[in-house]
């Protein structure tokens, strides 16, 4: 807890996360125990470093309203010519509302063709999902699409 | 033993950007609900999915409890040479499936 006095919150929330579960008392999981917009900012610093982040040339699709978040389908797609020169490298699918913030990442390369993923994932709730793609110059780009979950995934499925 | 599925074509053309599909079935249990006991189910997460082909790792995914079970992926990669795509899952606990699907390249 004290490598990374610039984020306590995020980290004290999941200590307690991690302490309730093992005490198996997910059942009674408080509201609090979630991730919030922090921690989806400090999942992609983990992952990507502390670098800009542009907005674009990343696409989110999701339904707009998903009646079970325990399985809600999501493509997520990057503008590039993934050429050997110029291509996606990394791409992240990241949740400022679920108990982890970090739902995915993937690893492309320029033989992928296509920076195109699709898959299916749990949502804890209404909720913003993110995408941030990492480029092969370093760049980071990203898009986001938000879905109304009616049931909410994790703490009842 | 896992049940899974592939969908790729069979053949392609040199250069083809082609769609792979896969799916595994896996509980991908999160760790965060409680059995019909009220007792908490262990966490069961397949932690990795590689898919190798010619020669080289075309795809690779770090995965979280926030992937729904029996986890699938639509993707793509060039085709290039006639060969196997290798897929393979790996859980926490470092055990593994995997699937192999031919691909002929005219």
């Amino acid at each position: 807890m004290t490598d990374m006095p610039d984020r306590p919150s995020a980290i004290a929330r999941r200590t307690f996360l991690l302490t309730g579960a093992a005490a198996g008392l997910s059942t009674a999981l408080p509201l609090g125990a979630m991730a919030d917009a922090a921690d989806a900012d400090a999942a992609i610093r983990e992952i990507f470093g502390d670098k800009p982040i542009n907005d674009g040339r990343v696409s989110v699709k999701l339904p707009p309203i998903a009646e079970n978040g325990n399985s809600v389908a999501i493509t997520v797609s990057a503008e590039s010519p993934m050429s050997f020169d110029d291509h996606v490298t990394r791409m992240a699918i990241v949740s400022p509302r679920n108990p982890i913030a970090d739902i995915a990442l993937f690893k492309l390369g320029p033989r992928a063709g296509k920076a195109e993923i699709s898959t299916r994932i749990r949502m804890a709730g209404t909720q913003r999902i993110r995408c941030v793609a990492e480029m092969s110059d370093g760049s980071l780009w990203q898009g986001s699409a938000s879905t109304v979950v009616t049931l909410a995934a994790c703490l009842i499925g | 033993m896992a049940t899974i599925r592939i969908a790729a074509p069979d053949t392609a053309s040199a250069g083809d950007v082609i769609e792979l599909k896969a799916l595994i079935q896996h509980p991908m249990e999160t760790g965060y609900r409680s059995g019909p006991d009220g007792k908490r189910i262990e966490r069961d997460i397949i932690e990795r999915f590689e898919v190798t082909y010619d020669s080289e790792t075309v795809f690779e995914a770090d995965l979280h409890p926030g992937i729904a079970a029996n986890p699938i992926f639509t993707f793509y990669t060039r085709a290039t040479t006639s060969g196997p795509i290798e897929f393979k899952w790996t859980d926490q606990n470092g055990q593994s499936w995997s699937e192999t699907h031919e691909l002929m390249v005219e």
